[in-house]
């Protein structure tokens, strides 16, 4: 039996090879997926890691049913990860949404190209920001997380089932086609340094389990298949027992619960990270890869005597609106960058309630934003 | 007589079901769960799959391990449930529209894969659940809600179609032959690898009453008369089987299965081999 290949030792990696590393220092041991650049390395090197510590890895007959084999999969207690990128994201969204109306724990990895349609596969954007949000019908909940580095995204990775796992819901994780295929040396934790979240298990004697009992908290003990508990899953309107129901409070109850849980636990999933905000009095607001070039525009302008500070969401969804509004309150304008033509700034105009004005600096051809760019809407703003 | 055992496995809480007066489908839910109990296998390593459509609403009727999922997507979701677990039976239900329409390249993978899996597909030839639209196995000239003038289409021969995918268990049978289903389900459920069975059903509701066929009862004198066993079949010329449904074990061979193989490369990664 192999061990768990995490070294401790520094290592030139890949975003995809840290996104890897995180799965299975996280526990993945099913991988199920279908080739689409830039995310294929994700895949195949899951075909490569996942048998030698007994995992499963399938390569699917197309991104549908990549999406439901993992739910499948998880649904026998195996904790799964799918990766695509934006084509395959889109028909990945009709399972997302039975995932979260069921409360499967999941993780879906889309490393952001150029879209609309096919687009630019080999170059990066960050154009699937809402999607993300509402790429599924219906009023449902989502996580959603985007490193910035190689070594961000093998924590990530790690917070992501740790997320999926303790809310019982499908956790996104963004990236760009940028931080998916740039080399970092980075140094990995070892395993006993990592924490491990295990979805919550029934309690209860086999006959007496309601696999979607929401008496005693917001997330429901899950039991696998092939355990005794002989239960119901389905994506219609269910009770708690797991039956379709068609009575309005029952319905009404379970979408309200399922949006409570990741609401009360937003304290414990958002995270944000600020540079030089503290008496910035213009801000900047960037994520994934743009965040890379935004801080290098934030130090050039503090090197010219400007007084700018760069607020980076980790967390995307839940949106960080608290953040956003208290530094709104205090800089006299906030600078949006982002590889799309304001998808974000729309959140963050919401998020500020008008305490300040909001000016972006969108990309949408295939180039990274350059912190040239962004400097530049800095010295314009002052 | 032996005591009635199969019972145990309904939901009987869960009665009525949404099924019309006169289908065929708690007729062949019926010869599955019979078939289930004389197969002997462990009914807590059952879990039983679906997708959308009347018949994928069996699952919720019964007392296994159930999912309910997309339209079409059965065999996705219980090819995740297989390969992860494969200790455990992993049946699949699934109407002619969820199986050969939405899900038809599904099926053929899951085929070409001989993933030991059993599926049961309730053929009615037509789309209930939304009220009668044709569906892939809707005959030609038949007329439905989607095909007010006749239909047009050529319909599949889904145990054909499994064959030629690499299905190695294929099997044909009606709810007017419920005992004979029963029998398939057992066999199939024993059978190692990808096991496929065409349960011919009736839907008076959507498909009898627009086609000259007002009741279920009707329906089934019509399965009974134009059914032939397969062995029969064999010595018949082929003008006597124009419009004959042929029934019974269509296909039955041995290949490599898919798990059995997966656990191969396990063992070459690990360096066991």
């Amino acid at each position: 039996m192999t061990l768990i290949p995490v070294k401790t030792k520094a290592r030139l990696l890949q975003g995809n090879e840290a996104c890897v590393e995180g799965a299975i220092a996280a526990g993945c041991r099913f991988f199920a997926g279908y080739p689409i650049t830039p995310s294929s390395e994700i895949a195949e090197l899951m075909a490569e890691k996942l048998p030698r510590l007994g995992g499963k890895f399938i390569q699917m007959e197309d991104e549908i049913a990549s999406m439901a084999a993992i739910i499948g999969a998880s649904l026998t207690g195996v904790k799964s990860l799918t990766a695509t990128s934006g084509p395959g994201f889109s028909l990945k969204q009709e399972n997302l949404g039975y995932a979260s109306y069921t409360e499967i724990p999941c993780v879906v990895v889309n490393v952001q190209r150029v879209g609309p349609s096919t687009g630019q596969p080999t170059a990066p954007a960050q154009g699937d920001m809402m999607q993300v949000r509402w790429g599924t019908h219906g009023d449902h909940p989502v996580i959603a997380l985007y490193p910035s580095t190689v070594r961000e995204t093998f924590e990530l990775t790690v917070d992501a089932f740790n997320l999926s796992e303790r809310f019982r819901t499908p956790v996104i994780l963004l990236m760009d086609e940028v931080v998916g295929h740039m080399r970092e040396k980075v140094e990995l934790p070892a395993q006993e340094e990592i924490l491990i979240v295990n979805r919550p298990g029934p309690t209860v004697p086999r006959g007496e389990y309601l696999p979607y009992d929401d008496t005693r908290g917001l997330v429901p003990p899950m039991a696998a298949f092939g355990e005794g508990y002989c239960f119901h899953v389905t994506g219609l309107a269910h009770n708690r027992r797991g039956y379709p129901t068609t009575k309005p409070q029952d319905i009404d109850a379970l979408i309200r619960r399922i949006h409570q849980k990741i609401e009360v636990g937003r304290g414990d999933i958002v995270r944000v990270e600020q540079l030089l905000t503290e008496d910035a009095e213009i801000g900047v607001f960037a994520y994934g890869s743009t965040a890379r070039s935004a801080a290098r525009a934030v130090r050039l302008a503090r090197s010219r005597g400007i007084k700018v500070g760069l607020l980076r969401p980790i967390t995307i969804w839940p949106f960080p609106d608290e953040a956003v509004k208290t530094l709104a309150s205090r800089v006299r304008r906030l600078i949006v960058a982002e590889m799309n033509l304001g998808q974000m700034a729309g959140e963050v105009t919401r998020a500020a309630e008008g305490r300040t004005a909001i000016e972006g600096v969108f990309r949408v051809d295939g180039e990274l934003i350059t912190p040239e760019e962004i400097l530049k809407k800095i010295e314009e703003v002052v | 007589m032996a005591a009635v055992t199969w019972h145990r496995h309904l939901r009987v809480e869960r009665m009525p079901q949404i099924w019309c007066a006169g289908c065929g489908h708690g007729t062949i839910l019926g010869a599955i769960l019979r078939g289930v109990e004389k197969s002997e296998i462990d009914p807590s390593k059952l879990v039983i799959v679906s997708g959308i459509g009347c018949s994928s609403r069996a699952p919720g009727y019964v007392a296994l391990d159930g999912l309910h999922t997309t339209h079409g997507r059965a065999l996705p979701f219980a090819t995740g449930i297989k390969v992860a677990r494969p200790d455990l039976t992993v049946m699949v239900i699934s109407g002619d529209g969820d199986l050969s329409a939405i899900g038809g390249n599904h099926f053929i993978h899951a085929a070409r894969r001989n993933l030991d899996i059993t599926v049961v597909c309730f053929n009615n030839s037509i789309y209930g659940m939304t009220s009668g639209q044709y569906s892939p196995l809707t005959p030609r000239d038949a007329m439905a809600t989607t095909a007010p003038y006749g239909h047009i289409e050529r319909p599949f021969d889904l145990c054909q179609l499994a064959i030629g995918a690499g299905a190695t268990y294929v099997a044909r049978g009606t709810a007017y032959h419920a005992g004979l289903v029963t029998n398939q389900v057992t066999r199939a459920l024993k059978h190692k690898g990808f096991a496929f069975i065409d349960a011919i059903s009736q839907c008076p509701t959507y498909y009898g009453r627009r086609n000259r066929m007002k009741t279920g009862v009707e329906m089934m004198k019509a399965q009974r008369d134009t059914a032939v066993n397969v062995k029969r079949a064999a010595k018949m010329p082929a003008e006597e089987l124009a419009g004959k449904i042929i029934i019974g074990d269509i296909h039955v061979s041995q290949a490599s299965e898919y798990t059995e193989e997966y656990q191969r490369v396990i063992d070459r990664a690990q360096g066991r081999t």
